[in-house]
């Protein structure tokens, strides 16, 4: 079915067909005629936020948490570049997100127009894919083409450029149907590959998965998959920032985060194992540490949807290229037909070794006097918030690390958090698109309050909704994780790593119309967390912690997972030294 | 490096199954890329090489199939086996690449390069810069009484002899299009 219609009239269409309901935005000057249509209609919920930054990371919000396509509309020049750090946020966290920018007319492009920017130009390396239409006859297409590429493969951003006179001008309107696309990424494993994996899971004395964001991308199949992979093997599993919630942390075989801030137990099997399954994750330098010491003796196995992930970072033994969903099927299958084999009594020995270092226990820590230490908070939310219905985002620093090992994950989709990129300033709007999705759901940003500020026009956005989000700042008055590595790295010359001036948070919320909360004392914690969660809007939750607590473990730079900074009392002078003070 | 000379490390049937692990001897390779002939596709290829920090040592490009709407992209580039095999990965992920081929390790190929010389000269020189002209099969594709210019069609390795010869003879420019491969057989 073809239908003659206006550019503007043919976003909306597209965006219908494609089963958008939420759309995060704010107009301008090159976007008017589609928010004219959005105007005259009722299928597409329209979120205006308070940045454009804002509008990207709602969207990455609301993609994470619903498996879905994520949808932003902002305008020229000013509006795409301000989408930028979204964008490179979703290409670096594999998050499916459509952005819509308005341009300057075809016949002004190039010759530095108001508000005029060189959009795709810019955005290309931060995007999948991106077009620019110039054509009102090819702006549907493009667009179904490019929730297309957005959802399929490995996820990412893509970003469509509309000129303003193609949003005005009539052309024809191309059904999601007569979409002709030859992006068709691997979806099956090579059954050679995955019948060798088998075949070394069947004798590996010490095999441990690895699993990563890929996991959660896959969908709901592969998580069940991996569950039965884990039950049916008893096999070890840890996993990245990114995958958390695959494997329940309430699991048997669950060894917790691995990575710089990850658990003892989780990077001691990274080093020690022998066979590594990783599936879906990428060998991010968090999770590496030093190549040449990373878990040396190890047969590695590699289940990717891209291959470029595949020897990018370390070379690996047995490549699968394909759908963690697809491969974890065929994978259950041909272990199945050979008869269900693992090394038993070598695996048994193995966890008698993991218990072992599961015994040092650490995430340890003592709650003692009238401070509250953020480990404490975040264990006290942990338990107060774990029976609901719950949804966490996270800005990025200590209490990004500290709420991946406090706060336990059931479920993928749960935990939306900035890995790839590290981009403070995520989690408020990201919590606002996971509450638009979620309006029943306990939505939470834990925060540190340096992060927080970053993107604090949101609050805005949260009234205007009514969208109950909470946001549980711990607030050392510290860049906290800057802090801790001038301590470990710069003779403890604390360069402008401190947050003075900052605003009484409690006005601050009052400002806004929501409810403001400071809690100081450790023994008030529980009843000013559960008055946060009870309160129906709104909350800013400003948590007086502990100044300088360090967050560990944690793998020093240029060390091996074997060699991490441990617990309470931990010596850091010197800790990272030689060339691992180039890295970051 | 020969074309022909496949070199341990890398393998033709595997875009990633490296097992020399980190072998760092660095490997020439000539890549034909198809894509489509769209706005902004070269400058996708071009920029993973720069933001990735590959080299990219020759780059030729052009329509090809008019009615597809593909282009064919070569490009020399050098580099250890594990960075050209991840180049050749990074390509693949672009979304209007429909094919990568590695021409080094995917058999025999044939390369052509075209070159033109201009050398400015009298007397001697002249005459000299002509008969060597011969000797390349080099065309005279313009001439004046004090100049020439020359058309030398080969491997890149001819046209850099041929410019050896040239410059004591009074080489003024040199273009090259850089290398147009393909590869043997059908």
């Amino acid at each position: 079915m073809t239908k003659a219609m206006t550019g503007a009239k043919m976003v909306v269409q597209a965006l219908v067909d494609q089963g958008v309901d939420v759309v995060f935005g704010y107009p301008g000057g090159a976007v008017l005629p589609i928010y004219d249509e959005i105007f005259q209609q009722n299928h597409i919920q329209h979120v205006l936020v308070r940045h454009e930054q804002g509008a990207v990371h709602a969207a990455e919000g609301y993609a994470r948490s619903t498996g879905k396509l994520g949808v932003a509309l902002v305008t020229s020049g000013p509006g795409a570049t301000n989408a930028v750090t979204g964008l490179t946020d979703a290409l670096l966290d594999s998050i499916p997100i459509l952005v819509l920018t308005g341009q300057v007319p075809t016949f002004m492009i190039g010759s530095d127009a108001f508000q005029e920017a060189d959009t795709v130009g810019i955005t290309r390396p931060c995007t999948k894919h991106n077009w620019l239409v110039k054509d009102t006859d090819d702006l549907a297409r493009t667009i179904h083409e490019a929730c297309h590429v957005a959802t399929a493969g490995r996820p990412g951003p893509v970003l469509v450029d509309i000129p303003k006179d193609v949003q005005f001008a009539t052309g024809t309107y191309t059904t999601k149907q007569a979409r002709k696309s030859h992006y068709s990424p691997q979806v099956k494993g090579d059954i050679t590959s995955i019948t060798d994996l088998v075949k070394a899971m069947e004798t590996a004395k010490r095999p441990l998965f690895y699993t990563g964001g890929g996991v959660v991308n896959s969908g709901d199949a592969a998580t069940q998959l991996l569950r039965e992979l884990v039950a049916a093997t008893n096999f070890p599993i840890t996993s990245t920032l990114m995958g958390l919630g695959c494997y329940p942390a309430s699991g048997d075989n669950w060894l917790g985060m691995l990575g710089m801030h990850g658990l003892y137990e989780a990077n001691m099997a990274m080093h020690d194992c022998d066979l590594m399954i990783n599936i879906g994750a990428r060998f991010d330098d968090r999770i590496t540490g030093v190549i040449e010491k990373f878990s040396p003796h190890s047969k590695k196995a590699h289940i990717d949807i891209d291959p470029s992930s595949i020897n990018k970072v370390i070379q690996v033994d047995i490549p699968i290229v394909g759908d963690i969903a697809h491969v974890l099927e065929d994978l259950l299958k041909v272990w199945k037909s050979r008869g269900r084999k693992t090394n038993t009594e070598g695996v048994s020995n193995w966890w008698d070794t993991i218990n072992e270092w599961r015994k040092l226990d650490c995430l340890k820590f003592t709650q003692t006097g009238k401070i509250i230490k953020p480990q404490y908070a975040l264990s006290r939310l942990e338990e107060l918030t774990k029976k609901y219905d719950r949804y966490i985002t996270t800005e990025v620093g200590q209490h990004q690390m500290w709420a991946a090992q406090y706060l336990g994950f059931e479920n993928p989709n749960r935990w939306m958090t900035s890995g790839g990129l590290g981009t403070m300033g995520y989690g408020t709007p990201a919590s606002i698109g996971v509450q638009m999705a979620h309006r029943e759901s306990l939505v939470i940003n834990v925060a540190g309050e340096a992060s927080w500020l970053m993107n604090m026009q949101e609050m805005g956005t949260a009234m205007q909704y009514k969208l109950p989000v909470k946001q549980f700042i711990l607030n050392n008055e510290r860049l906290g994780m800057v802090r801790q590595w001038q301590e470990l790295l710069h003779g403890e010359r604390y360069s402008s790593s401190w947050s003075e001036s900052l605003p009484d948070f409690v006005k601050l919320a009052e400002a806004f119309g929501a409810k403001g909360i400071i809690c100081s004392d450790p023994d008030d914690l529980d009843d000013a967390i559960m008055e946060m969660i009870t309160y129906d809007g709104p909350v800013i939750f400003d948590c007086l912690v502990e100044k300088h607590e360090n967050c560990f473990p944690m793998i020093p730079s240029g060390k091996a997972h074997n060699d991490m900074i441990l617990g309470e009392n931990a010596d850091t002078a010197n800790a990272i030294q030689g060339a691992g003070g180039a890295l970051v | 490096m020969s074309a022909l000379n496949i070199k341990k490390g890398a393998t033709s049937h595997s875009a990633y199954n490296l097992k020399a692990g980190y072998d760092d001897t660095v490997e020439r390779h000539t890549l034909a890329i198809l894509v489509e002939n769209e706005p902004g596709t070269l400058a996708r290829v071009i920029g993973l090489f720069a933001g990735r920090g590959y080299n990219i040592e020759s780059l030729t490009v052009a329509e090809t199939d008019h009615h597809g709407h593909l282009s064919r992209i070569t490009i020399v580039t050098s580099g250890t086996p594990q960075v050209i095999e991840q180049i050749k990965a990074q390509l693949g992920r672009i979304v209007p690449v429909h094919k990568v081929n590695d021409l080094t390790v995917e058999g025999p190929s044939v390369e052509r390069e075209l070159a033109l010389f201009k050398v400015a000269g009298k007397g001697d020189a002249r005459i000299e810069a002509v008969r060597l002209a011969d000797i390349f099969r080099a065309n005279v594709v313009d001439s004046t009484l004090e100049s020439f210019v020359f058309e030398v069609v080969g491997t890149s390795e001819k046209i850099d002899a041929f410019g050896e010869l040239m410059r004591p003879l009074g080489l003024t420019e040199v273009v090259r299009t850089g290398i147009a491969a393909l590869s043997r057989g059908a």
